[in-house]
């Protein structure tokens, strides 16, 4: 069985040496081999190509011109609305509570009423099939310009999708093997009613967190309901007032949420910028707290392994140096990078080769890459257990549903290989090849596309409200589902369409997907990009390797 | 639940603490009742709003609250008409098992303008005839409540919450609920099993009169153990049993409550103790252990579990 760059499975089972730990320099940890390190040699030898390009400046005013553009409109239709010219579709307040304070300001929802209202159709499409690589999507249609929608009945099949988070492709419709999921659907029912402290505590709730620490390389792991609450409801448990945060710029919403909980002081360091996450630390550790001086209780850095919005992955290596250095913690959340980077899709800490005891806490979610929902925080077995007991999940939200727990643990023993074969191993390398062919092919074709050559995210950048909207509207057409997303999800003038690569994507799917948006580019022109292409033709087009005569 | 529209959460504890701070911002004003679930205090720290305590149940506190807000909106008239007032409680409160006095709190709504949000976990498909909430059971008009907020993770048995009331109010947390659009969606198979739950509901109305008769019937087995005392109404299917008097330190009273709760474990009763984080909540109810009833406990077994636990309890306590 070939060996892929970590011996993390010889013939199905796993090599457990903890007490042999240096076998000639070489070192045993669950399997996973670790070669000796000399002078000067890290691991990490793969180059890390980021690019987050810049627009022409055109392109900037004429988005900021169409959202004037937007605005003027809306107030001359929100005037008409109010003076009554205009029939108001909106739904209002009830006639007993006009005399109350509104509970809208009128501005809040100026942009939803005016702008987001004429493009409505492109969110919120409902779909009526397991989320694979192709999907049915229900035909809607509306009569009145978007403010209300009619399912006409019919269905539109066989969708590429290139939006749902699929990375291994295993969010599929009902297969043989999913039939472990069923029995325990029949022995154990769906709802736990209970939280994990009380009545809520399933041996299957066991098996998967041994099976997440055995996954992860670390000591041990807990598993939550929710990854959104995972993050929300743990971070204020880990840190508390008269510690700092220190978080990036485009941080997920639920760490965001999570970090003002916790009553800590927050500072905000540059998108994956080294020297202002330095600069930040030598002031805290100089400084201290901001009035009475005293040190900072602690010191903890959220990131993110890759970035949803964005497609960059984290710069690991400089972050564990400079963590060690001023004797922070680290806290990563892997919701998109758990199961689809790194050799075996253990996450970002193996796609740099780096040692799982290094990264204090990590936290990941089920969703993307596990095909089920879920979150989970791993880590040192004490700070496990702390999370027990103080963890507000633990005490007062419910645990994980069993069917959705099994889920978990049959895809994972997939990924680990530890069912006996090496479906998981390749649907990881599919993964990847897809992904580098589909980036580089669309660099190439001239888009501009953000984020990391590695990363199965890939945003391409429209910036134009009404192009995203064309954009999302003509390739539905074409049965192609991808998602949009504009502001303010992303900064104003950078509206962008995000796909998501998956394993279950075939090269035929991917070819239809790049001719149909080549087409669409041209059409809408909307390839930016000022990168000169490569003269040399990929390897991939040719069809024989010898020189001509 | 007969209301224009709903939205449907992945998780129950997000349902509410996120449903909240999409309405109230800072410097609005939330009246909360004290025994109010840690969920709705995580709701209201995230949305920096002012809140106001009122004690539990106690309307009288809540009309002087509501007063003296009110001579304050007359110092300061421009401010006033744009803070919002918020009345958030719960229909059976789950910390006390006492319901909420929901007339009076209209009325209170209707004289000093302020919205009600209702969150309904423990009463929906409990109270009232068909299992509609505390709103069917005291008869008030529905639309009277601004939210109703509500997790499927008790009566419905899947996992989950929704949030349903009128579109005006509902369509709003489409963009702005945190935990909704910044989530991953409730998996079908749970989704599937809440609808079939509601058809059950739909189709047997029969089964919330059995449930309260169960409820009424545990609570009266309950009342005459010495040493602890029952708290919470007849009609509620959670109740809580305190220790009559405490010890004085509340870490011997978890003990003592953990001595009953394992000794009925071992004779075939599962109990267990409520649970608190101490050092977050604002307003620490005493130890106690809960006493959940359902539809298909038959009447043998609630007679046996009563008088087990005051078997238990009598070795225990005295």
């Amino acid at each position: 069985m070939a060996d892929p760059g970590g011996g993390a499975v010889c013939n199905g089972t796993l090599h457990n040496q903890r007490a042999a730990d240096c076998h000639g320099g070489n070192c045993w940890k669950n399997g996973v081999v670790k070669e000796a390190q000399q002078n000067g040699n890290s691991n990490f030898c793969k180059p890390f190509v980021e690019s987050f390009e810049e627009a022409p400046l055109h392109v900037m005013v004429f988005t900021y011109l169409g959202y004037g553009i937007g605005t003027l409109f809306g107030y001359l239709r929100d005037f008409l609305r109010n003076s009554g010219i205009e029939k108001c579709n909106a739904a209002v307040e009830r006639e007993e509570q006009k005399d109350f304070v509104p509970l809208y300001q009128n501005f809040e929802n100026f942009y939803t009423r005016n702008l987001y209202m004429r493009i409505r159709d492109n969110w919120n499409r409902p779909i009526c099939s397991a989320p694979g690589a192709v999907f049915d999507v229900m035909e809607r249609v509306t009569d009145d310009y978007n403010w209300t929608f009619r399912f006409t009945g019919r269905v539109i099949k066989d969708v590429i999708n290139m939006g749902s988070y699929n990375f291994l492709g295993l969010a599929a419709k009902y297969d043989e093997s999913m039939s472990t999921v069923k029995e325990v659907l029949e022995t154990y029912g769906l709802g736990v009613g209970s939280t994990r402290q009380e009545m809520g505590t399933l041996d299957k709730h066991k098996e998967l967190e041994d099976l997440v620490a055995k996954f992860l390389n670390v000591e041990d792991a807990m598993v939550f309901g929710m990854g959104f609450a995972t993050n929300s409801m743990n971070i204020p448990a880990l840190v508390g007032k008269g510690c700092l945060i220190l978080s990036d710029e485009l941080n997920h919403a639920s760490l965001v949420l999570g970090a003002r909980l916790s009553g800590a002081t927050i500072r905000i360091f540059k998108h994956n910028n080294m020297q202002s996450l330095e600069k930040l630390l030598r002031d805290a550790v100089i400084y201290g707290q901001p009035r009475t001086r005293r040190a900072w209780r602690k010191i903890l850095i959220l990131v993110e392994g890759i970035y949803s919005m964005e497609g960059s992955i984290v710069c690991l290596p400089d972050i564990v140096a400079l963590k060690k250095k001023y004797k922070a913690y680290l806290y990563i959340d892997e919701a998109h990078s758990i199961g689809s980077v790194g050799p075996t899709g253990r996450g970002v800490v193996e796609f740099f080769g780096m040692d799982p005891r290094d990264i204090d806490v990590f936290m990941g979610t089920f969703t993307k890459s596990f095909g089920a929902a879920g979150g989970y925080i791993a880590g040192r077995k004490d700070l496990v257990d702390y999370l027990r007991t103080y963890s507000h999940s633990a005490a007062y939200a419910t645990s994980m549903s069993p069917p959705v727990a099994e889920q978990i643990i049959r895809v994972m023993k997939l990924i680990m290989g530890l069912d006996g074969t090496t479906k998981g191993l390749q649907k990881i390398q599919q993964l990847a090849k897809n992904t580098r062919y589909f980036r580089q092919r669309l660099s190439k074709m001239g888009f501009i596309v953000y984020g990391n050559e590695e990363s199965p995210v890939v945003p391409l950048l429209l910036y134009m409200p009404a192009k995203v909207a064309a954009f999302a509207r003509h390739l539905l057409k074409r049965k192609i589902g991808v998602v949009v997303v504009g502001f303010p999800a992303t900064p104003l003038a950078e509206a962008r369409a995000r796909f998501c690569v998956s394993a279950a994507h075939t090269r035929e799917m991917l070819d239809t997907v790049l001719e149909a948006l080549d087409e669409m580019g041209d059409l809408l022109d909307v390839k930016y990009s000022r990168n000169r292409k490569s003269a040399r033709p990929e390897l991939y087009d040719e069809m024989s390797f010898e020189l001509e005569d | 639940m007969k209301t224009e529209e709903a939205i449907i959460y992945s998780y129950g504890f997000a349902t509410i603490a996120s449903a909240i701070p999409a309405y109230s911002k800072r410097g609005d004003i939330v009246f909360v009742d004290k025994a109010a679930c840690f969920a709705i205090q995580k709701g209201l720290q995230a949305s920096r709003s002012d809140i106001k305590l009122f004690n539990h149940n106690d309307m009288d506190d809540l009309e002087r609250l509501l007063k003296e807000q009110e001579i304050e909106d007359q110092k300061n008239p421009r401010k006033a008409r744009v803070t919002r007032r918020f009345i958030i409680v719960e229909g059976l409160y789950m910390n006390t098992g006492t319901v909420c006095p929901l007339p009076e709190l209209v009325k209170l709504k209707y004289k000093y303008k302020a919205r009600i949000f209702l969150e309904e976990s423990l009463s929906f498909g409990v109270l009232g005839e068909h299992g509609r909430g505390v709103t069917e059971h005291f008869g008030i008009n529905i639309d009277d409540i601004d939210l109703i907020s509500a997790n499927m993770e008790n009566s419905l048995a899947s996992i989950g919450g929704f949030c349903c009331g009128r579109s005006f109010v509902i369509d709003h947390q489409r963009l702005s609920g945190q935990g909704y659009c910044f989530s991953a969606s409730l998996p079908p198979l749970l989704a599937a099993a809440a609808i079939e739950a509601l058809n059950i509901m739909e189709e047997n109305p029969g089964i919330f009169a059995v449930l309260k008769e169960k409820c009424k019937r545990i609570h009266k087995a309950l009342q005459g153990i010495p040493g602890l005392k029952v708290v919470g109404e007849s009609i509620s299917p959670a109740l809580h049993l305190q220790l009559e008097e405490t010890t004085g330190c509340r870490e011997r009273d978890v003990k003592l409550l953990q001595e009953i709760v394992n000794q009925c474990m071992d004779r075939g009763i599962a109990l267990t103790q409520a649970r608190y984080l101490e050092k977050e909540e604002k307003y620490l109810p005493p130890p106690s252990i809960r006493v959940v009833v359902t539809v298909e406990q038959t009447e043998e077994e609630l007679e046996k579990a009563a008088s087990t636990i005051s078997e238990v309890a009598q070795t225990v306590l005295l």
